[in-house]
C-alpha cells in the first residue's frame, strides 16, 4: 500500500491519542464503524462555552483510517461545534490524499466528528431538562 | 563470467550489524528468494546453451535436450514419478489449469461432475467456475476449524458421474496440510482422477504420488526457491493413463499437452530446485520447525492471540495468527521491515476477506486482525528475533490505541454492543 508521507506521520505520531472521561458533562462521545468491518473509531470533544478545546481518539483499523481520525482530532480542536459539524470528508481525503480504496475510512471520520458533538448536544439537553 | 552470482537481499550476515533498519522476509508463501544455487544453474542456458531443446539438428538443440531431460529427472524424482510423467509449464496457475480444465474437457463425456474443497487457491478456484458456467457441476467440500477435509465427506461427495477430485495439498495462507494419502485412496477406490496443487508445501514435505494414489500433481518452481515463471504438472502415465486436453495448441511439445517452445532456463531452475528440496527436505523441516514454534509462543505469549490453521498438521513455516483488537494491515503498517502478508480485508484491492478464513469459520472481527508470517530456507535466528520485538511492539502500541482493547480491557462484551454501520 504506497501511502502518502501525510499518511505515514498520523500513523506512526498520532495527534491526540487517547480517551477523555466519556462520563463527564462537558464531553462528547462518538464510536462509529463495526469490528466485522474492519475499523471502529472513537473520537471525543471536550466543549466549553460551545468551543471545543480537547480532542481524542483511538482507532481500531488500518493506517489510513488511524490517520483519518487523528487528522479529525487535530482539525476540531479550537473549532466551534457549528464548524466541526461542517467538516466534510472530502477534506479528509484531499489532505491525507487518500486512495478511493480507503475514502470510506474518511467517511467514518466524519461520521465520528458528528456522533461525538450529537453525544454532547443529547447530554446537554437531558441536563437542561432535570 | 559464468558462476558469478550478485545477491542483493539482505537476509542475513549484511544486515545483522544494523538491527533498526535490517529488512525481514517472511512472506515465502507469496514467493521464495531464487535459490543462488539455482540461479548458477540456469545461467549457461541463456546465452551460451541457448538453444531449442527440439532442434534435433544441431548441438545447440542437443544441449538443451539433455538439460531438460535432467532436470525432468530431478523434478520427477522430488514426487517419486517416472521423468516422462512430468510435464512443465508456466507456473502453479496453468499447471492447475490444465489439470482441472484438461480433465474436464477430456473426459466430459464421461461425467460433468467435479469435486474440490472450499479452501482451494484460486489458480484452482476459478477454473472449476469457469466448468460451472460451461454447464459442469461441482462440490466443494467443507473444512473442519483447522482446515482439514475429511474422507467421509469426500467418499460421501462422489458420484457416478464424477469425473475429478481436486484438493490443495497444503494451504498457502493458513499451512494446513490434507490427508492426501486417505484421500487418494477413495479416489482410487472408486477410479475418479486425483489432483493434488501441490504449489505450497514441497520444500519440506515428502510426497509420494504412486502412495498417495495420485494422478496429477501441480508444482510452481517460486514457492520452492526455483525461478518464477516455470512450473510442473505430474501426469500420471500407467494406471490409469491419464489424458488432458490443451489450453493452448501448437507445435506439439510434452506429448502433446503442452504445446510451446519449453522454456529452457526455467525448466533447468525447477531441476536445481527440485533437487535442492530434496536435498534439504529434512533438516530444512527441522530448522524451519524450531524457528516457526519460537516464534509461536513468543506471540501466544500475548493476551488474545489466536491461530489460525492446524496446530499440528501444518507446513513448518506457516504461522498465521490473529491479534485480536489489532487491524492486520495497520499490523503491518507498524512492523516496519517486516515483510509479510494479512489476510484483513484492507490489504485487498477489493476489500473481501479471504475465503480461507471465511471456510475455517473465523469470526469476521478476527479476519480482519490475522497476520501471515510464512519462513523458509533463508530465514535465520536473528530474522525471527527482529519480527518478535517488532511485531509484539507494534501489537502493543495499536491495542493502546484501539477502542475495542480499551473496552475488552473494560470488562465491555463487544459481542453484545450493537454496532453502527455505514
Amino acid at each position: 500500500m504506497a501511502y502518502t508521507d501525510k499518511v505515514i506521520d498520523h500513523f506512526e505520531n498520532p495527534r491526540n491519542m487517547g480517551s477523555l472521561d466519556k462520563t463527564s458533562e462537558d464531553v462528547g462521545t462518538g464510536i462509529v464503524g463495526a469490528p466485522e468491518c474492519g475499523d471502529v473509531m472513537k473520537l471525543q470533544i471536550q466543549v466549553e462555552d460551545d468551543k471545543i478545546v480537547d480532542a481524542k481518539f483511538k482507532t481500531f483499523g488500518c493506517g489510513s483510517a488511524i490517520a483519518s481520525s487523528s487528522l479529525a482530532t487535530e482539525w476540531v480542536k479550537g473549532m466551534t461545534l457549528e464548524e466541526a459539524n461542517s467538516i466534510k470528508n472530502s477534506e479528509i481525503v484531499e489532505e491525507l490524499a487518500l486512495p478511493p480504496v480507503k475514502i470510506h475510512c474518511s467517511v467514518l471520520a466524519e461520521e465520528a466528528i458528528k456522533s461525538a458533538i450529537e453525544d454532547y448536544q443529547n447530554k446537554k439537553a437531558e441536563k437542561a431538562e432535570d | 563470467m559464468q558462476g558469478e552470482i550478485v545477491t542483493t537481499t539482505a537476509t542475513s550476515e549484511a544486515s545483522a550489524t544494523n538491527k533498526t533498519s535490517r529488512v525481514v522476509y517472511l512472506d515465502n508463501y507469496s514467493t521464495t528468494r531464487t535459490d543462488p544455487r539455482v540461479v548458477q544453474a540456469m545461467l549457461p542456458y541463456f546465452s551460451e546453451e541457448y538453444g531449442n531443446a527440439h532442434s534435433r539438428s544441431h548441438r545447440y538443440g542437443w544441449g538443451a535436450e539433455e538439460a531438460v531431460d535432467k532436470a525432468r529427472e530431478q523434478t520427477a524424482e522430488l514426487i517419486g514419478c517416472k521423468p516422462g510423467e512430468i510435464i512443465f509449464t508456466s507456473g502453479g496457475t496453468e499447471s492447475c489449469n490444465l489439470a482441472v480444465k484438461g480433465v474436464a474437457h477430456m473426459y466430459a463425456e464421461r461425467g460433468k461432475h467435479i469435486i474440490t474443497t472450499a479452501v482451494e487457491h484460486r489458480a484452482v478456484m476459478d477454473p472449476i467456475r469457469a466448468l460451472e458456467r460451461e454447464g459442469f457441476e461441482a462440490t466443494y467440500l467443507p473444512v473442519d476449524q483447522q482446515g482439514r477435509v475429511s474422507a467421509d465427506d469426500l467418499a460421501a461427495a462422489l458420484r457416478e458421474d464424477t469425473i475429478l477430485v481436486s484438493v490443495i495439498f497444503a494451504n498457502n495462507e493458513i499451512g494446513t496440510v490434507q490427508d492426501v494419502a486417505a484421500l487418494g485412496a477413495i479416489c482410487k477406490d472408486k477410479g475418479v482422477i486425483f489432483h493434488v496443487d501441490a504449489c505450497t508445501g514441497l520444500d519440506t514435505e515428502a510426497i509420494n504420488v504412486d502412495a498417495a494414489g495420485i494422478d496429477l500433481l501441480s508444482m510452481s518452481g517460486h514457492k520452492i526457491y526455483g525461478p518464477k515463471g516455470i512450473g510442473a504438472l505430474y501426469v500420471r502415465r500407467r494406471r490409469p493413463r491419464v489424458r488432458l486436453s490443451p489450453l493452448l495448441d501448437g507445435g506439439g511439445q510434452e506429448r502433446g499437452m503442452r504445446h510451446g517452445t519449453l522454456n529452457v532456463p526455467g525448466i533447468v531452475g525447477m531441476g536445481e530446485a527440485a533437487r535442492l528440496c530434496l536435498e534439504l527436505r529434512d533438516s530444512e523441516r527441522a530448522r524451519v520447525t524450531g524457528l516457526r514454534n519460537r516464534m509461536e509462543q513468543a506471540f501466544m505469549d500475548l493476551e488474545e492471540v489466536y491461530l489460525n490453521g492446524h496446530p499440528t498438521e501444518r507446513l513448518p513455516g506457516a504461522l498465521n495468527v490473529s491479534f485480536n483488537f489489532v487491524e492486520g494491515e495497520s499490523l503491518m503498517m507498524g512492523m516496519k521491515g517486516i515483510c509479510v502478508s494479512s489476510g484483513s480485508a484492507c490489504t485487498s484491492a477489493t476489500l473481501e476477506p479471504s475465503h480461507v478464513m471465511r471456510a475455517l469459520g473465523v469470526g469476521e472481527d478476527l479476519v480482519h486482525t490475522s497476520i501471515r508470517f510464512s519462513l523458509g530456507r533463508f530465514t535465520t535466528d536473528e530474522d525471527v528475533d527482529v519480527a518478535i520485538e517488532r511485531c509484539v511492539d507494534a501489537a502493543t502500541k495499536l491495542r493502546d490505541m484501539s477502542p475495542l482493547w480499551e473496552m475488552f480491557k473494560e470488562g465491555i462484551d463487544l459481542s453484545q454492543i450493537e454496532w453502527k454501520h455505514d
